[in-house]
């Protein structure tokens, strides 16, 4: 096949590694600190990206039009409001949970997940039906031969990009990054040394969820509609990919997502009908994946109290 | 015996009339009225002796639930979608109890038991149209073709912590949705037709008639549903009550100290999930060939939800709290036309609501009953 189509086919699986990598960081952070699967995590996604949609009809019908400042309002609401979504889910369904079996707290997220999807459904007028989201990135784009780079995939590509820098510099270089691997690392020690355990676990959530809002406003952009079911299909591929990254560990996090993405354009490129079982084609990689390392490439350090 | 056969009179009254009322106001009047009775009997302390005598005569209570059903099919025997709805009640009992062994039993997680109830119900379509077994044995076929898949689909991942195999089972039911729906040979998203039962002659697609009393012809499954779900409850209470169930109850309590026993926890995960998986297969193929047809959009990852909060709701465990969840889970949004839209919320926030406030569901797990009706 030619060079474009090839090109085309890898910009869009980093677009899509990117979305993917974000939720998966999400899992990841949450089962580091909390030692939880968080389903709901997806769904929260849905949430940030219909906040956003709100925010902008709400925006503009009360007469602003322009576009940067559409946008960064779109972002900031979208999400500071998934953000506090993430720190009352912690505080009210998770925290109250950890003395309970860990499947508890596995149920009780996945349910919330299908709450928030559902109430979107509902409560959304016309919820059932995707929604039109805004092109708000300018659209100019450059041919180079048969590839056609858009711009605004680029400037997303590029934020993705600076969050993700962002997130692993907050976790690696500030101090609260410190206390939140200190939590993750050994969770007594950290409160014997005078960490703030509830305030660490809200943060962490709200850097999660965040970043799940932010990864649901760039599908938004990208394919320029929304629908309520789209975080249970990122949610379940970002909890995939944290999981062959291996859980725990960000750089398995991100390193999970963009495979993933890569996986996805293998199977569309090389399958005779590639595109419609591209999904099929993933996930039982997926599964053969895990029955080789079931840990995940970057293996997670458990040690069990017997 | 008497406070077990008392309640179980008052349960079938109870279900008939909430059954036979149409008006909606009546109807949440009726479920109101449950729910203080029960509350009520809680507060006095009169539920005390039910247990206990469903403890101590188990085997005689369950016969009497059967004539019970029958009793209730009985008193609706022209009305089809009255019978439907009991089929479906009994043969979603049937696959919570195979969801049970494998999740109340053994601990192992099942995201994706719908699509085992779905494997099920597509080999009795495709044997029921191309090939002339006969169709008890397709049920079988059904059933012995979910649990293959479901061992093959869990051995990779035996070895590692629960989630990973709730990831698995959730992929999985993801994974054969968008299948089916994309296979054309399978039929697509539109489904496949299944060929009504024929035992010997007696085609159960037809109604029945008994002089001049005319029976829908959903009794005829109706009467195979009950024996179905009466050798699935009969297996499920001698499993727990032998050495296998024991077995998979220390495995699910604690697997370091079960292996240091000498517990092999592959192969009895693995029987668990293979079992399990064999009851939800059978009971999807019986419900394929009631139904009439198999579509991808019946079995989806938001059905087998439905499953998993019918088990959390009745009890973790506890094979007469299925029974009873899966009753209220299935009837009360049929009857409740008005929330009908609003059915996946409400049972999210049930199930929500049992994990943080009784956790042990409605019916709790009762301890190991090895001698019934034992006195010292």
């Amino acid at each position: 096949m030619d060079i474009g189509l090839l090109a085309q086919h890898v910009m869009n699986g980093l677009m899509v590694g990117m979305m993917y990598a974000l939720v998966a960081v999400g899992f990841t952070l949450f089962f580091g600190v909390l030692d939880v699967i968080q389903f709901a995590h997806g769904d929260v996604l849905t949430v940030g990206a219909f906040t956003a949609l709100v925010t902008f009809l709400g925006v503009r019908a009360a007469g602003v039009g322009s576009g940067p400042i559409l946008l960064s309002a779109m972002v900031v609401v979208s999400i500071f409001a998934v953000a506090a979504l993430g720190m009352l889910i912690a505080r009210y369904l998770v925290l109250p949970l950890r003395t309970a079996p860990a499947l508890n707290t596995l149920l009780i997220t996945l349910m919330l997940g299908t709450v928030l999807r559902e109430s979107v459904r509902l409560f959304y007028p016309q919820g059932a039906n995707p929604k039109p989201f805004p092109a708000l990135l300018p659209t100019n784009s450059i041919n180079i031969g048969n590839f056609n780079l858009r711009l605004d995939n680029t400037i997303m590509l590029a934020a993705g990009v600076m969050v993700i820098i962002g997130v692993e510099l907050l976790l690696n270089r500030t101090k609260l990054g410190l206390a939140i691997r200190a939590v993750a690392q050994d969770e007594e020690t950290a409160r014997t040394m005078g960490i703030n355990f509830l305030a660490i676990v809200l943060v962490a959530f709200a850097i999660g969820s965040g970043l799940a809002a932010f990864a649901g406003i760039m599908n938004g952009f990208y394919y320029n509609e929304v629908n309520f079911g789209m975080g249970l299909y990122l949610g379940v591929i970002g909890f995939a990919a944290a999981i062959i990254g291996g859980l725990g560990s960000i750089y398995g996090a991100i390193l999970g997502g963009f495979l993933f993405a890569a996986l996805q354009t293998v199977g569309t490129v090389a399958l005779p009908f590639g595109s419609a079982y591209k999904d099929v084609f993933a996930f039982a990689v997926i599964i053969i994946f895990m029955a080789w390392r079931p840990t995940g490439l970057i293996q997670e350090k458990i040690s069990e109290r017997v | 015996m008497l406070p077990g056969v008392v309640a179980q009179a008052l349960a079938t009254l109870y279900l008939i009339t909430l059954l036979a009322v149409e008006r909606q106001l009546l109807i949440i009047g009726l479920l109101g009225l449950a729910v203080i009775a029960v509350l009520g009997a809680y507060w006095l302390g009169w539920l005390d002796p039910v247990n206990r005598s469903f403890a101590d005569r188990e085997d005689v209570l369950g016969v009497l639930a059967l004539v019970a059903a029958c009793a209730v099919a009985a008193f609706f025997h022209d009305n089809h979608f009255l019978l439907l709805l009991i089929v479906t009640v009994v043969l979603y009992t049937v696959a919570t109890l195979g969801l049970n062994i494998q999740f109340g039993y053994a601990g192992v997680l099942n995201f994706a038991g719908a699509s085992f109830f779905g494997i099920g119900a597509y080999t009795s379509a495709v044997l029921n149209a191309h090939s002339a077994v006969p169709p008890l044995l397709v049920l079988l076929i059904g059933g012995l073709i979910a649990a293959l898949v479901g061992s093959l689909l869990l051995l990779p991942v035996l070895r590692t912590r629960g989630h990973y195999a709730a990831l698995v089972t959730i992929a999985f039911a993801l994974l054969l949705k968008a299948f089916l729906e994309v296979n054309d040979v399978l039929g697509g998203p539109q489904g496949l037709q299944v060929k009504g039962m024929t035992i010997r002659g007696w085609a159960f697609n037809d109604n029945i008639e008994l002089g001049n009393v005319e029976l829908s012809f959903y009794m005829n499954y109706l009467v195979l549903s009950l024996a179905l779900l009466a050798v699935a409850f009969i297996l499920v209470r001698r499993l727990e009550r032998s050495w296998i169930g024991l077995n998979l109850d220390a495995l699910r309590l604690d697997e370091t100290a079960a292996s240091c026993f000498g517990l092999n926890i592959v192969r009895w995960k693995i029987t668990a999930f293979t079992l399990g998986n064999f009851l939800i297969g059978i009971a999807g193929a019986l419900f394929g060939m009631v139904g009439g047809f198999v579509a991808p959009n019946n079995y989806t990852f938001a059905d087998s939800l439905i499953l998993v909060s019918i088990l959390l709701l009745g009890g973790v465990g506890s094979p007469w709290g299925s029974v009873v969840a899966a009753a209220i889970v299935i009837v009360v949004p049929e009857k409740l036309q008005t929330i009908q839209e609003y059915r996946f919320l409400l049972y999210a926030v049930m199930v929500i609501a049992v994990l943080l406030f009784r956790p042990e569901g409605l019916l709790p797990r009762p301890a190991r009953n090895y001698f019934p009706g034992w006195r010292p």
